[in-house]
């Protein structure tokens, strides 16, 4: 099977295209079919780990060659190796069980089949993320899986909540992204090849300058930052929590905010060559967790808290790759790598069962506020007792399986004080605020009775898949049993097996943290021995500052958004007033020149042929007076014409140039002309009609 | 020799001045005999200083004579039939050419 | 006997004074009878240049023709026509001021051109005595067409003048 492990990845596809082409209208139909293609990937996925268990986690590469670009391949192929396999098992079962979940969660949605389609694609571009073996292939799946929790995160966009949820998840994951894209191209400068092996053969081999290598490792760290929802680009994964909580569950506990971790832990030997690299990604891990569980600590929505609850988690497996890489890269023996992915795996379950859980819980009550809730679980039995579960796991409670991959992550901070501090203050929080949700939820006094009244639990389709992840829940972690030699750590591992005995000090301390934070939690919110309220208001402005989210949205909005709005204000000025007003100017100015054109036309040209016609009708004016008819006129000019011209042709009057005054004479004569006709005129208006008008 | 030229000329303009003067037609006839005999005058002179050549000049002369004659002849005859019509010579009557 | 030499610049500028006065009466009186009297004066005045001239048969034919004949006929056409009686009848139309001047600065031009241009002769070669007879053979030999053609023309003349008097009634 591995060979073909593509069908896998193409399962989902299919099903995705049949449903947008062809079943939309057949609800049933889609549903069914969208699971059993998933199922049916989920089997293959079986197979397929089972033969990468019997290989020993050797990895398997099978490529098809695309073309090759710039010197660099371009190639589509898959990569099967432990980390693949762990990761296949994990999107498909929690894939499968969402799916099944959803038939009873959307039961009533108009747009049944297409939340199907969404979901089908979203599981295809997840599984192809995790088969990939080129950066360019999961660069391409890792666009698609943003695309498609933007589908589903903004499924209900009726809500201007949800529209606005979707893109601000895509947008601050985009600029994650750009951080990628820059590593991406380093790498394909530096190590001239988008091939993971290719890569990290460079990488290792020491090809590619220490001082690159870091930005390269920091710059691919970015787009896990953005995808994982690790500080500063966190503010993205609480406000998703607007999508149905299925897409919750999925999405945002168990796959897609898992392709973070997934990418660190597959470029593990880039970070583990550079020691500063790994410290940057082990710190923003651990301010993350920190922050994360803090905020959850005071928040009252159901999905709010398990939220901030996932980005603490992801931190988690953060920071304990990032040890990891740090510890390696100085030569070190660590078990972050162990520990991350471990991690990841159980993650996946009890978040997915926690946030199916509180999908049942807001379907009973129909609300997310736990301030509302109380007491559900004499109504919703086996909801509040999976969920119990789940919450201790997340805890780290032995034995479940929580506390195993927990315990691992502790194990690795052991060598980094301020880790290991870290790493127990936010365990003592996250137990604190997951057992805070459970007893305020589930038990005391319902303080809602309208809706304690009308909670029922849910159908079995959806309290399957919650008994079944809540099973998983519980044994999963059972792999990694330090007394096993051939477990976990044998199948997952960098570099050479490492394995270490149990260590029970270790396991001590951290069950004490744990069942401290879950003691607080009972006195504040069961037994009310300790106030909350109280607590709340002595250290009101703590309790404000972490109710607020630790105003990330406000700055990142006074500093961001509102500059680029206002950039975007100005374009659009710029766009209307200059641009317009150029192209309206434009206009304007032809209008000028076609009225400068009609002036010039009217005054110019025909004035040159008015102008033409009237100097003809002058001179004739003057000129016809010369035909007085009297003969004796004629006479005279005759004479004085030759008067003249015989005083120039005989030199009689000496003259130094003929011409001007010649002119002049001209001149001068037809004013005489002028001044004699008006005479005439004059004198023949005074002989009232002259009879020589009259014929002969 | 001069004098008889300047005789002729100044004859020829008092005649010119004549024509164009007067308003009686008979009037503008009488100043063109003067011009003729002007011309008359200028033409023997030159055959008496000049034209040792026959007698051209009084030959011509004499031509003008008779060609004066005639047209003075048919000058009144035109003068007599306007005066027929217009019972009257005013020579500024007849312009019906004018504008 | 010796013929007494007359002072022909005494008799030129007599002749001359009596021409240019009589022309001066003819462009200028009111009374048309006047101005034909005065053009018979100027007329003979000039005949008599002709003499001074040695132009004898000239002389004889202006006498018998412009005086005679023409100014005759003028006579009849002024009394034919003309209401003699109108005292008041200026006798020079408008130009006469232009006219004046254009005919002074014709004729002052032309006199300015002969003191500038004075190249002819004081005295020219002689003539025959016999002016008649030269006159005679003249026309009937060398120009014979001119006088020809102005026979014709005076035929032409005559009958024109008789057409033209003789009115609409025919």
């Amino acid at each position: 099977m591995t060979p073909y492990a593509y069908i896998i990845a193409l399962l989902p596809l299919f099903a995705f295209l049949m449903i947008v082409f062809f079943l939309r209208w057949k609800e049933q139909v889609s549903a069914l079919f969208s699971i059993s293609m998933i199922v049916l990937g989920w089997v293959f996925s079986l197979i397929v780990f089972f033969e990468t268990l019997a290989r020993h986690g050797e990895p398997y590469e099978a490529f098809f060659y695309i073309t090759s670009f710039a010197g660099i391949n371009f190639e589509l192929g898959i990569l099967v190796d432990s980390l693949t396999a762990i990761m296949l098992m994990v999107v498909t079962t929690v894939g499968a069980c969402v799916q099944i979940y959803s038939v009873g969660y959307m039961k009533d949605d108009p747009r049944y089949s297409r939340f199907f389609a969404y979901l089908s694609l979203f599981t295809f571009s997840m599984l192809g993320l995790v088969l990939a073996n080129n950066f360019f292939m999961i660069f391409i799946f890792w666009e698609l899986v943003g695309l498609t929790s933007y589908l589903l995160i903004s499924f209900w966009f009726e809500k201007k909540s949800a529209a606005d949820a979707g893109k601000k998840a895509f947008i601050t994951t985009r600029i994650g992204d750009l951080g990628f894209i820059v590593g991406l191209m380093m790498i394909a400068t530096y190590a001239g090849t988008f091939n993971y092996q290719g890569v990290f053969a460079k990488a290792v081999g020491g090809y590619i300058p220490a001082g690159i290598l870091t930005m390269t490792a920091i710059f691919v760290f970015c787009g896990a930052v953005g995808k994982s929802a690790q500080f500063p680009l966190h503010v993205w994964l609480p406000d998703a929590m607007e999508g149905p909580t299925p897409v919750s569950a999925l999405i945002h506990a168990a796959t897609m905010v898992a392709a973070g971790v997934y990418l660190v832990a597959r470029c593990m030997p880039i970070f583990a060559s550079t020691a500063d690299g790994a410290m940057v990604v082990a710190t923003i891990g651990l301010i993350t967790s920190f922050i994360a569980a803090s905020i959850g600590l005071v928040q009252n929505d159901i999905k709010r808290i398990l939220a901030y609850s996932t980005v603490s988690q992801l931190g988690y497996m953060i920071m304990a790759l990032g040890l990891f890489g740090h510890d390696t890269a100085l030569g070190e023996e660590s078990v972050g790598y162990t520990a991350g992915t471990l991690h990841l795996m159980t993650h996946a379950f009890f978040k997915g069962l926690l946030f199916l859980g509180a999908g049942s819980v807001i379907h009973a009550v129909h609300t997310n506020d736990i301030q509302d809730m109380g007491g559900l679980s004499n109504k919703m039995k086996i909801t509040t007792w999976t969920f119990i579960i789940a919450s201790l796991s997340i805890s780290g409670i032995f034995p479940l399986s929580g506390f195993w991959s927990k315990d691992e992550i502790v194990a690795t901070t052991l060598h980094h004080p301020v880790f290991f501090v870290g790493t127990l203050t936010i365990a003592f929080m996250t137990a604190f605020y997951m057992f805070r949700l459970c007893f305020l939820t589930f038990f005391g006094k319902p303080r809602d009775h309208h809706r304690y009244d009308h909670a029922h639990e849910s159908p079995k389709v959806m309290t399957g898949p919650l008994v079944l992840l809540a099973v998983l829940s519980v044994i999963a972690g059972w792999w990694a049993l330090p007394w096993l030699s051939h477990g976990y750590s044998s199948f997952v591992h960098f570099g050479e097996v490492r394995h270490e005995g149990p260590n029970y000090l270790l396991m001590l301390i951290s069950t004490i943290v744990a069942v401290s934070g879950i003691t607080l939690a009972y006195l504040m919110y069961y037994r009310r021995s300790i106030s909350a309220e109280k607590a709340a208001e002595r250290f009101k402005p703590v309790y404000t500052f972490l109710y607020n989210k630790w105003y990330f949205d406000e700055l990142y909005q006074a500093v961001i958004i509102d500059p680029i709005m206002k950039v975007a204000d100005l374009m659009w000025n710029f766009d209307a007033k200059v641009i317009d007003g150029a192209v309206n100017g434009s206009a304007w100015l032809t209008v000028l020149w076609s009225d400068v054109k009609l002036w010039f036309d009217i005054w110019i040209v025909d004035g040159a042929v008015n102008g033409s016609g009237w100097l003809v009708r002058q001179l004739g004016g003057g000129l016809r007076y010369l035909q007085s008819g009297s003969m004796q006129f004629y006479a005279l000019f005759i004479v004085a014409l030759i008067v003249l011209i015989a005083a120039f042709k005989f030199e009689l009057v000496s003259m130094a140039t003929s011409w001007p005054f010649m002119t002049l004479a001209l001149a001068l004569g037809f004013v005489a002309l002028r001044f004699y006709s008006r005479i005439t005129a004059a004198r023949e208006e005074a002989q009232a009609g002259s009879p020589n008008k009259e014929k002969l | 020799m001069i004098y008889y030229l300047a005789l002729a000329a100044l004859l020829f303009a008092i005649g010119l001045f004549g024509v164009m003067t007067r308003r009686n037609a008979i009037g503008i006839l009488m100043s063109l005999e003067l011009m003729f005999n002007a011309a008359n005058i200028n033409f023997v002179t030159f055959n008496h200083y000049l034209g040792g050549n026959g007698m051209a000049g009084q030959l011509f002369a004499l031509f003008i004579v008779v060609v004066a004659a005639a047209e003075a002849t048919i000058g009144l005859a035109i003068v007599l039939l306007i005066y027929r019509n217009w019972r009257g010579i005013d020579a500024d009557n007849v312009s019906i050419m004018k504008w | 006997m010796e013929a007494v030499q007359p002072n022909v610049g005494f008799v030129f500028g007599l002749f001359a004074a009596i021409i240019i006065t009589a022309a001066l009466l003819v462009v200028t009186l009111k009374n048309m009878f006047h101005c034909a009297l005065a053009l018979i004066v100027c007329l003979s005045g000039v005949a008599g240049i002709f003499v001074l001239l040695h132009a004898e048969f000239l002389a004889a034919v202006q006498v018998l023709i412009y005086v005679g004949a023409v100014c005759i006929l003028i006579i009849f056409s002024v009394m034919l026509t003309s209401n003699l009686a109108s005292r008041q009848i200026v006798q020079t139309n408008q130009n006469a001021l232009v006219a004046g001047f254009a005919s002074l600065m014709f004729g002052g031009g032309a006199l300015l051109l002969l003191k500038m241009h004075n190249i002819w002769p004081q005295a020219g070669p002689a003539l025959p005595d016999d002016n008649v007879m030269t006159i005679g053979k003249l026309l009937m030999t060398d120009y014979m067409l001119p006088f020809e053609v102005i026979s014709v023309l005076m035929l032409a003349a005559m009958i024109g003048a008789i057409v033209l008097a003789r009115g609409e009634s025919s």
